[in-house]
C-alpha cells in the first residue's frame, strides 16, 4: 500500500458516508410528502368492518372499493349526497373556463408584444395586479352583479355559466402575463417579414404566432385547468345552489358531515385530486413553467 | 398608411375586453367594497348610508379581529420561515448530481396540484390528536408506534398552537414550490464558482454560506413575497381542515370577511376586513410588481 492510498482511502468513505446521509435526508423528506397520500390510499381501500382510526397506519385487509362507491354515489339511507353531481360540475365548469382563458389570454398576449401602443407598458402591470389581489376584496360586488345579470335568460348567480365567466375575467391576468412572456421570445423578424408578404393583424395571428403558440397552450391550459378545478372561494360564494357546486364544495360539505365516516371522507378526497393529479404526474413539465410565471420569473 | 391606422384601431379592440373587463371587475369592483366599507350596510338590503371610517375603528376594536392579525402573523412566520429552510435545504441537496432527481423533485411538488380543501381534509385526519381515553390518532399515534410519544400534542385543538398546525399543512403544500424555486436559482448559477471556492480549500458549508446564499437572494425575495401573499389570504385550508376554532384559535381574516358577510349579512364590516386585506396584499405586492416590470425593461 502506497502512502497515497492510505491519505485517499479515509476521504472517500468520508465521501461515502456523505452521499449515505444525502440519500437518507432525501428519502425522510420524500415520505414526509407520501405520508398523506398513504394514508388517503390506505383508508379508501379498508373495509367497513376494518375501518378505524387507531388503526390509521395499517395497510388494508384487500382491495376494498365500497369507500369509494359511497363517496361517488353517496348514501340516501345515512342521507348524502355524493360527488358524482359535483365531480360533473367541475367538468363543466373546467373545460370551457380553460379554453375560453386560453384563447383570450393568447390574443392579449399578441396584441401586447407585437402590437405595443403608448401606454401598453403601464396597462400591464395594472392587468397583472388583478392575479395577486385577494378575491375577498371583489366578492360583494360580484356576487351583487351576478344577481343582477340575467343573459338570454341564463341566471348567473348560482349557475355554471356565472362561475365560468367569473374565473374566465379573473383569469385574464395569469394567463395575458405567460402569453405576453411567450409570445416576447417570438422574433419580431418573423412578424415583420410576414407584414411585408402583405399579411395583416388577423393574418400573422393566425399563419406565424398561433402555430408556434402550442406549448404557450399547454403551460396556460393546465395552469387555468388546476387553478378553476381546485378553487374553492369563488365557487362557494357564486354557488349556493347544491345542484351547481363544483367538487371542492361538495367536498367540503361531505367532510362537514358527521353523519360521513372518515374513509368516505378520504376516498371523496382522492377523488377531488385525482384530475389535477393526474395532469401534474404526465404534464409535470409544463406545470413547472406555469408555477414559475406566478412567481413572475417566467 | 392607411392600412396602418385600420390595424392600429382593430389591435386596441381586441385588447380592449380584457382592459375592460379587468378596469370593472379588479379596480371598480374593489371602489365599490373600499366604498361599501364606509357605509351602514348591515343586512340583506344594501345600504349605502356612509358611516365614515366608524367600520374600522369597530373592527380593530373587535377582539375576534384582533385574534386573527395575531393568527396570521404567527401563521406567516412558521410557514415562511419553514417553507424557506426546506425548499433551499431540499434544492441544495437535490443539486448535488442526486441519482433520481426527477423522481424526488415530483414527489416535494405534488402537493402544489391538489387543491387546499384536498389537503385540508386529509390533514384534519392526520393531525386530529385522538383522546386519551381512547387512544391517539393521525400522526399522534404514528409517533407512539415510533416510540417517539414525547412529541404528542394537541394539534390544532390546542388554542395555544392550534393556528401552528394549519401552517403545518400548508407548508406540506407549498415547500416543493420553494425548493423549485431555488433549484432553478441554483442551477443558474455556473459551476466554475463552486470549483474555485473548492480549490481555494472553501468547505461545502461556506460554499453555500458566502457563494450560494448572496447570489440567490433575489430568489428569496421572490418566494417570500409569493408565499408572504398567499399566507395573507389563506382561507380555503382553514375552511376545510379546521374553521375557526375554539376561541378563534384557527379564524383568519379572510375567514371571518366570509363568515361575517355572507352568513351574518354584516356587507359594511365584511367590506372593511376586505379592504384592510388588500391594503395588506399591495403592500407586499405593488413595490415587487414595480420593481419586475422596471428590470424587465433593462433587459
Amino acid at each position: 500500500m502506497t502512502a497515497r492510498e492510505h491519505v485517499l482511502r479515509p476521504r472517500i468513505s468520508s465521501i461515502r458516508w456523505q452521499r449515505v446521509m444525502l440519500y437518507t435526508v432525501l428519502i425522510a423528506f420524500a415520505i414526509f410528502y407520501l405520508m398523506p397520500v398513504y394514508v388517503l390510499i390506505v383508508t379508501g381501500l379498508k373495509s367497513f368492518a376494518e375501518v378505524s382510526l387507531y388503526r390509521m397506519w395499517y395497510p388494508p385487509s384487500g382491495l376494498h372499493f365500497d369507500s369509494y362507491i359511497k363517496a361517488w354515489f353517496g348514501s340516501e339511507a345515512e342521507g348524502f349526497r355524493g360527488l358524482n353531481v359535483n365531480f360533473m360540475n367541475s367538468v363543466y365548469l373546467t373545460i370551457p373556463a380553460t379554453i375560453i382563458s386560453a384563447m383570450w389570454g393568447s390574443i392579449n398576449g399578441y396584441i401586447l408584444t407585437k402590437w405595443k401602443f403608448r401606454g401598453s407598458d403601464v396597462l400591464f402591470p395594472l392587468l397583472l395586479f388583478g392575479m395577486f389581489i385577494p378575491y375577498q376584496s371583489i366578492l360583494i360586488p360580484l356576487v351583487q352583479t351576478l344577481q343582477k345579470i340575467n343573459i338570454f335568460g341564463i341566471r348567473l348567480y348560482g349557475s355554471i355559466p356565472g362561475l365560468i365567466l367569473t374565473h374566465v375575467i379573473y383569469g385574464i391576468p395569469i394567463t395575458t402575463l405567460i402569453f405576453r412572456n411567450y409570445y416576447a421570445s417570438v422574433p419580431t423578424e418573423l412578424v415583420e417579414a410576414a407584414r411585408i408578404d402583405g399579411a395583416n393583424i388577423f393574418s400573422v395571428y393566425r399563419h406565424v404566432l398561433f402555430p408556434l403558440s402550442m406549448p404557450g397552450f399547454v403551460v396556460v391550459m393546465i395552469w387555468q385547468f388546476t387553478s378553476i378545478w381546485n378553487d374553492f372561494l369563488f365557487a362557494a360564494t357564486v354557488t349556493s345552489n347544491p345542484e351547481a357546486q363544483p367538487i371542492t364544495v361538495g367536498l367540503n360539505n361531505l367532510a362537514g358531515s358527521y353523519i360521513v365516516e372518515w374513509n368516505v371522507q378520504m376516498a371523496g378526497a382522492l377523488i377531488a385530486a385525482l384530475p389535477t393529479l393526474l395532469v401534474y404526474i404526465f404534464l409535470g413539465r409544463f406545470f413547472m413553467r406555469g408555477l414559475m410565471a406566478g412567481s413572475l420569473k417566467g | 398608411m392607411r392600412r396602418l391606422n385600420w390595424e392600429r384601431v382593430v389591435s386596441i379592440l381586441l385588447l380592449a375586453p380584457a382592459v375592460i373587463a379587468v378596469a370593472i371587475f379588479v379596480y371598480g369592483f374593489i371602489g365599490w367594497t373600499a366604498y361599501a366599507s364606509l357605509t351602514k350596510w348591515d343586512q340583506m338590503l344594501p345600504d349605502f348610508t356612509l358611516a365614515g371610517l366608524s367600520n374600522y375603528q369597530k373592527l380593530f376594536a373587535n377582539q375576534r379581529f384582533q385574534i386573527d392579525l395575531r393568527n396570521t402573523v404567527v401563521f406567516t412566520i412558521v410557514f415562511l420561515v419553514s417553507c424557506l429552510i426546506i425548499g433551499l435545504t431540499l434544492a441544495i441537496l437535490l443539486d448535488q448530481r442526486i441519482r433520481g432527481e426527477g423522481f424526488f423533485r415530483s414527489v416535494y411538488l405534488f402537493p402544489m396540484s391538489i387543491s387546499f380543501i384536498v389537503t385540508g381534509v386529509v390533514w384534519r385526519w392526520l393531525l386530529n390528536p385522538g383522546s386519551p381515553e381512547l387512544g391517539s390518532t393521525g400522526i399522534n399515534l404514528l409517533f407512539d408506534m415510533l416510540g417517539l410519544g414525547f412529541l404528542k400534542t394537541g394539534w390544532y385543538t390546542d388554542p395555544k398552537i392550534g393556528i401552528i398546525a394549519v401552517a403545518i399543512a400548508a407548508t406540506w403544500q407549498m415547500s416543493g414550490y420553494t425548493m423549485a424555486m431555488y433549484l432553478a436559482g441554483l442551477r443558474a448559477i455556473p459551476d466554475e464558482l463552486r470549483e474555485a471556492a473548492r480549490v481555494d480549500g472553501a468547505s461545502e458549508w461556506q460554499i453555500v454560506r458566502y457563494i450560494l446564499l448572496p447570489i440567490l437572494q433575489p430568489v428569496t425575495l421572490s418566494a417570500v413575497i409569493v408565499l408572504g401573499h398567499i399566507s395573507l389570504k389563506i382561507y380555503d385550508l382553514v375552511v376545510a381542515m379546521t374553521g375557526p376554532g375554539i376561541g378563534f384559535a384557527t379564524d383568519v381574516p379572510a375567514y371571518f370577511m366570509w363568515d361575517t358577510t355572507f352568513r351574518g349579512n354584516h356587507f359594511a364590516r365584511g367590506a372593511a376586513i376586505a379592504t384592510v386585506l388588500l391594503i395588506m396584499v399591495a403592500i407586499l405586492i405593488v413595490p415587487y410588481l414595480v420593481h419586475s416590470i422596471r428590470t424587465e425593461a433593462e433587459l
